[in-house]
C-alpha cells in the first residue's frame, strides 16, 4: 500500500481532546531567537526540543510525528507524552526551528522551544536510570538471599547452613558493592569535609553486616546478616529513587515555567526594518515597537504613539494609564490600544526590574536558612546511632573479656536494626505522594522545602490584583435602557480595550443585539468614536473616558467607568470592577477557620482595596503600597515571629514573595514573581492555595507520625539488640515491618483530593 | 537435599534472566515515556513493519 494513501485517510482521526488545526500559518512572536535552542547532533543534523502542553492522547502523538516526518528536512520526530515534549532532529539548512514550530502550530499545538541542554540530566535522566539499576540489583539480591535465609531460619544445620551462607555471600557481596554506591559516595563526601550525614551510618551498617557475615560464614558461624544488608539497601534505594523523582518533577516544573516565559521583542533597526529578537538581547538605546495586546518587554521611554497601558502586573493598580511620548513604560505592563515605539533605557540600574531584582536579592539574603525535616532528624539520628553502637561494642568487649567477634556482631546488629528507614524512605514517600496529589490538582511544587514550610504557616498574605482577582474587568452597573445597550455594544465591538471586551461580554449575556455603527475609530487613551446609521443617521457617538465624553469626574469609589456619549444627550456610565476569583471568599473563610491570620497588601487605590477587603472578610488590609512597602510589611511580620505564606502575582510582589517563609503564585503571574515563588498554581480558582496548605499540613503530620513509628520500633529493638537477642530473623522482620508500615502510612495521603474546593 | 543442588542454580538463573531483562529495558529507554507507551499501543500503524 502506498504511504500517501494511508496519510490521506488518517489525519482526520483526532481525539476529542486534541486541539483543532489552525489553517493559516500566522507568524509567531518568538522567531529568529528560537534558533539558539537547537544543538548540534553531528553530521549536519540539529536537535531541538519543544514543550507542547496540549499533547494529550494517542491521536496527538501520531498527528505530530507523522506530520513532522512528512515535512522537508526533518529527520525524526518523537513525542514524549509523560513530559509533554517533542524532540525533533532536522538537517540544518533544509529547515529551521522556526519552520518546525510553525508547522506544529499549524496542527494546533502551541509550542515553545526550550534549552534542553540546561536540563539534559532531566531529559535522559541518567541519575534516575542508575538509581533504578541499583534498585533492581538490590531487589534481586534481597529476594534471593531472603529465600536462602528462610531455609537457615527453619533449621538448616552444619554443611547445609554453610552452603546457604556461602551462596548468600555469592549473591549479596556483588550486590552490596554495586547497589550501595550512591550511599558510599555520599558518605565519603560528607566524611571528607568532616561532617556526618545519614549515609554514614547506612554505609557502616551495610559494610559491617556484610563483612561480619562473611567472617562468620568462613568460620561456620550460626548467624549471617547478608539478607539484612541487601534488604536495607533495597528499602533505602526505594526512598532515594522517590526523592529523585520528586526533585525531578520540581525541576521540570521550574524549567517548563521559565521556558514558557521566553518571548521576543520587535526591534526596529537603524535602517527602519523590524526584527524579532530575544528580550535578553535588547540593549539600552534600542528602539522597539510594541503592538496592542502585547506586554512591554523592557523598561523604556515612549517616543511615538498613544495608548492605554494596563499597569496591574507592575503596580497592582487596576485603572489603565495613558501612555504618550515621554511616558516611562515599565517591563510587564500591557499595551492595550495603540502601537507604541519605545527607546529601551539602561538596564543595569534605574529600571524598575533592576530595582526589584536588588530587593529580591536582599530579601533572600535576609531569609533564614531552612533545614528540611529529614535533615533535622538526621542531625540527631546519625551521631546517636554511632554512639549507641559504640557503647554496645565497648560494653560487650568488657563483659566478655575481649571477645571482639561477638562484640562486632552485636554492634553491627544494632546498626542494622536502627536502620534509618523512617528517614530514608518514609519522608521521600510522603513527599512524592504529596507532590503527586498536588500536581493532579493544579499545583506545581518548584521547591521541595516549600511543601514542608507551607505546613508551618500561621499567616497568609494576599496581593489583590491578579491574585484574589482575575485581573479582568467585569461589568457591575449599567443603564437600564436596552437601546443604550445596543449602541454601546455596537461601539464596543470596534475596540480591543479590555473594558470594551467586558462590556460586549455583558451585552451578549443580556441578549443584546449590537447596533451597527459606521466609521468607528479607536482613539488610544480616550475611547471609540463612530457615526450612527438608521434612525439617527449621521450623529456622532463616543464610548470612552469620562473627560473625553464630557462626563462629571467621579472620584473616591472603587469602580472603573466607561461613558457612552450621544450628541445632545447626557453621558451614561457603565461601571466595572476587577472580577474576583469565584471562590476567593470561601477560600478566605476556610483559611480563617483553620486559625490562620489573613492579610491583604495591595498596590491599588484605597477605595478599591477597602471594598474588596470588606467583601472577602480579611483580618486586615493595606492599600497603595510600593514593592518596598510590601517587603517591609513582610519583614515586620517575620520579626514578630510569624511564618507567612505570601500569595502574589505582580512584579511589585516579587520581593515580598522572596521574603516570605513560603510563597505561591498563579501561573499567569509575572516571570519574576513565578521565579521567586516556591509553588505555582494554575486555573481561575483560588482553591489550590487552600488545598496545597491542607496537603502540606497532612504531609507534615504523616512525616512526624512516621518518625514516631520508627522511633517506637527502635525503642523496642535497641534494648534487644544491646543484649544480643537480635538474630538475623528478628532483624529482617523488624526492618521490613517498619519500612512497610511507614510507606503505607505515607501512601494514605493519596486519598486527599480537592473535594469541596473543586470548581 | 540433592535436589537443592539443581534447584538453587535454576532459581538463580531465572532470577538473573529477569534482572537482565529489566536492566536491558532500562538501558534501551523503555521507561522514559510511560504515558506515551500506554497511548501508542492504541494506534495500530505506529512502529509497525512496512507492509
Amino acid at each position: 500500500m502506498a504511504d500517501g494513501a494511508v496519510i490521506a485517510q488518517e489525519p482526520l482521526l483526532r481525539g476529542a481532546c486534541c486541539p483543532a488545526p489552525t489553517p493559516e500559518l500566522t507568524p509567531r512572536a518568538p522567531s529568529m531567537a528560537a534558533e539558539r535552542w537547537a544543538r548540534d547532533a553531528g553530521d549536519g543534523v540539529m536537535r531541538v526540543d519543544f514543550l507542547a502542553p496540549e499533547v494529550s492522547c494517542a491521536a496527538c502523538i501520531s498527528a505530530i510525528e507523522k506530520g513532522l516526518q512528512a515535512a522537508p528536512g526533518v529527520e525524526s520526530a518523537r513525542v514524549n507524552l509523560s513530559m509533554k515534549r517533542v524532540g525533533v532532529t532536522y538537517r540544518s539548512g533544509e529547515t529551521s526551528v522556526d519552520e518546525i514550530a510553525r508547522r506544529l502550530e499549524g496542527m494546533g499545538y502551541g509550542v515553545k522551544p526550550f534549552d534542553a541542554t540546561a536540563f539534559q540530566s532531566l531529559e535522559t535522566d541518567a541519575v534516575g536510570r542508575a538509581l533504578l539499576a541499583c534498585l533492581a540489583v538490590a531487589g534481586f539480591a534481597a529476594a534471593n538471599v531472603m529465600l536462602l535465609s528462610v531455609s537457615v531460619w527453619s533449621g538448616a544445620v552444619d554443611a547445609t547452613r554453610d552452603l546457604m551462607h556461602w551462596l548468600s555471600a555469592l549473591i549479596a557481596l556483588p550486590a552490596v558493592a554495586f547497589a550501595g554506591r550512591p550511599f558510599y559516595r555520599s558518605a565519603w563526601n560528607a566524611l571528607r569535609v568532616g561532617r556526618l550525614n545519614m549515609d554514614v551510618p547506612i554505609t557502616l551498617a551495610v559494610l559491617l553486616a556484610a563483612g561480619v557475615s562473611l567472617f562468620e560464614t568462613a568460620h561456620s558461624g550460626h548467624h549471617a546478616y547478608f539478607d539484612a544488608s541487601v534488604s536495607l539497601l533495597f528499602f533505602l534505594l526505594i526512598g532515594r529513587y522517590l526523592d529523585h523523582r520528586t526533585r525531578g518533577m520540581a525541576r521540570s516544573a521550574a524549567a517548563e515555567l521559565s521556558a514558557l516565559a521566553a518571548s521576543a521583542a520587535a526591534l526596529v533597526t537603524p535602517g527602519g526594518t523590524k526584527r524579532l529578537v530575544a528580550i535578553e538581547e535588547l540593549s539600552p538605546g534600542d528602539l522597539i515597537e510594541v503592538a496592542p495586546g502585547e506586554r512591554i518587554p523592557a523598561d523604556g521611554e515612549v517616543l511615538d504613539g498613544v495608548s492605554d497601558m494596563d499597569r496591574s502586573m507592575v503596580t497592582g493598580e487596576t485603572t489603565p494609564e495613558t501612555a504618550r511620548p515621554g511616558t516611562i513604560a515599565h517591563a510587564g505592563m500591557m499595551n492595550l490600544t495603540g502601537l507604541l515605539r519605545l527607546r529601551v533605557s539602561a538596564t543595569e540600574d534605574g529600571t524598575l526590574l533592576a530595582e526589584i531584582a536588588r530587593m529580591i536579592e536582599a530579601a533572600e539574603r535576609g531569609a533564614n536558612r531552612y533545614t528540611r525535616l529529614a535533615d533535622r532528624a538526621a542531625r540527631i539520628y546519625a551521631p546517636g546511632v554511632h554512639l549507641i553502637a559504640l557503647t554496645a561494642f565497648i560494653g560487650w568487649m568488657v563483659w566478655t573479656g575481649g571477645d571482639w567477634r561477638v562484640s562486632v556482631m552485636i554492634a553491627s546488629a544494632l546498626l542494622i536494626i536502627t536502620c534509618p528507614c523512617a528517614l530514608g524512605l518514609a519522608v521521600p514517600a510522603v513527599q512524592a505522594t504529596a507532590g503527586g496529589v498536588l500536581f493532579r490538582n493544579g499545583v506545581l511544587v518548584k521547591d521541595g522545602a516549600a511543601l514542608e514550610k507551607l505546613g508551618e504557616i500561621d499567616t497568609v498574605v494576599f496581593d489583590k490584583t491578579g491574585t484574589l482577582t482575575l485581573g479582568r474587568p467585569r461589568l457591575v452597573d449599567g443603564p437600564s435602557d436596552p437601546k443604550t445597550w445596543c449602541l454601546a455594544a455596537g461601539l464596543a465591538e470596534a475596540s480591543r480595550h479590555p473594558l470594551s471586551r467586558a462590556l460586549l461580554a455583558a451585552a451578549t449575556d443580556r441578549g443584546v443585539q449590537p447596533e451597527r455603527v459606521e466609521n468607528a475609530s479607536e482613539h488610544p487613551g480616550a475611547g471609540v468614536e463612530a457615526t450612527r446609521v438608521g434612525a439617527d443617521a449621521g450623529s456622532r457617538v463616543r464610548l470612552g473616558r469620562g473627560d473625553w465624553c464630557g462626563a462629571p469626574e467621579l472620584s473616591g469609589d472603587a469602580l472603573t467607568r466607561v461613558w457612552l456619549h450621544v450628541e445632545g444627550r447626557d453621558p451614561v456610565a457603565f461601571a466595572f470592577e476587577d472580577e474576583m476569583r469565584a471562590d476567593a471568599a470561601s477560600v478566605m473563610a476556610s483559611l480563617k477557620e483553620l486559625g490562620l491570620n489573613t492579610l491583604l497588601l495591595s498596590g491599588d487605590r484605597e477605595s478599591v482595596v477597602s471594598v474588596a477587603a470588606a467583601r472577602l472578610g480579611v483580618d486586615a488590609w493595606r492599600a497603595e503600597l510600593t514593592p518596598a512597602n510590601k517587603l517591609a510589611a513582610l519583614k515586620a511580620l517575620a520579626d514578630e515571629g510569624r511564618k507567612v505564606l505570601m500569595v502574589g502575582d505582580g512584579i511589585n510582589d516579587a520581593p515580598a514573595l522572596a521574603a516570605a517563609h513560603v510563597s505561591m503564585s498563579p501561573a499567569a503571574a509575572a516571570d519574576v514573581s513565578r521565579a521567586a515563588a516556591g509553588m505555582v498554581f494554575t486555573g481561575d480558582a483560588l482553591a489550590p492555595v487552600a488545598f496545597a496548605h491542607k496537603v502540606s499540613r497532612t504531609a507534615r503530620t504523616r512525616a512526624l507520625q512516621n518518625f514516631a513509628i520508627a522511633a517506637g520500633y527502635n525503642a523496642m529493638a535497641i534494648p534487644l539488640a544491646m543484649f544480643g537477642f537480635v538474630t538475623p530473623l528478628i532483624a529482617a522482620l523488624a526492618m521490613s515491618g517498619s519500612s512497610i508500615v511507614v510507606t503505607l502510612n505515607a501512601v494514605r495521603l493519596r486519598s486527599l483530593n480537592a473535594e469541596g474546593h473543586s470548581r | 537435599m540433592n535436589g537443592l543442588l539443581v534447584l538453587i542454580p535454576i532459581a538463580l538463573l531465572l532470577g538473573m534472566l529477569g534482572l537482565g531483562a529489566f536492566l536491558w529495558s532500562l538501558r534501551s529507554g523503555q521507561y522514559d515515556d510511560l504515558d506515551g507507551a500506554a497511548h501508542r499501543i492504541l494506534s495500530d500503524n505506529d512502529d509497525a513493519p512496512n507492509a
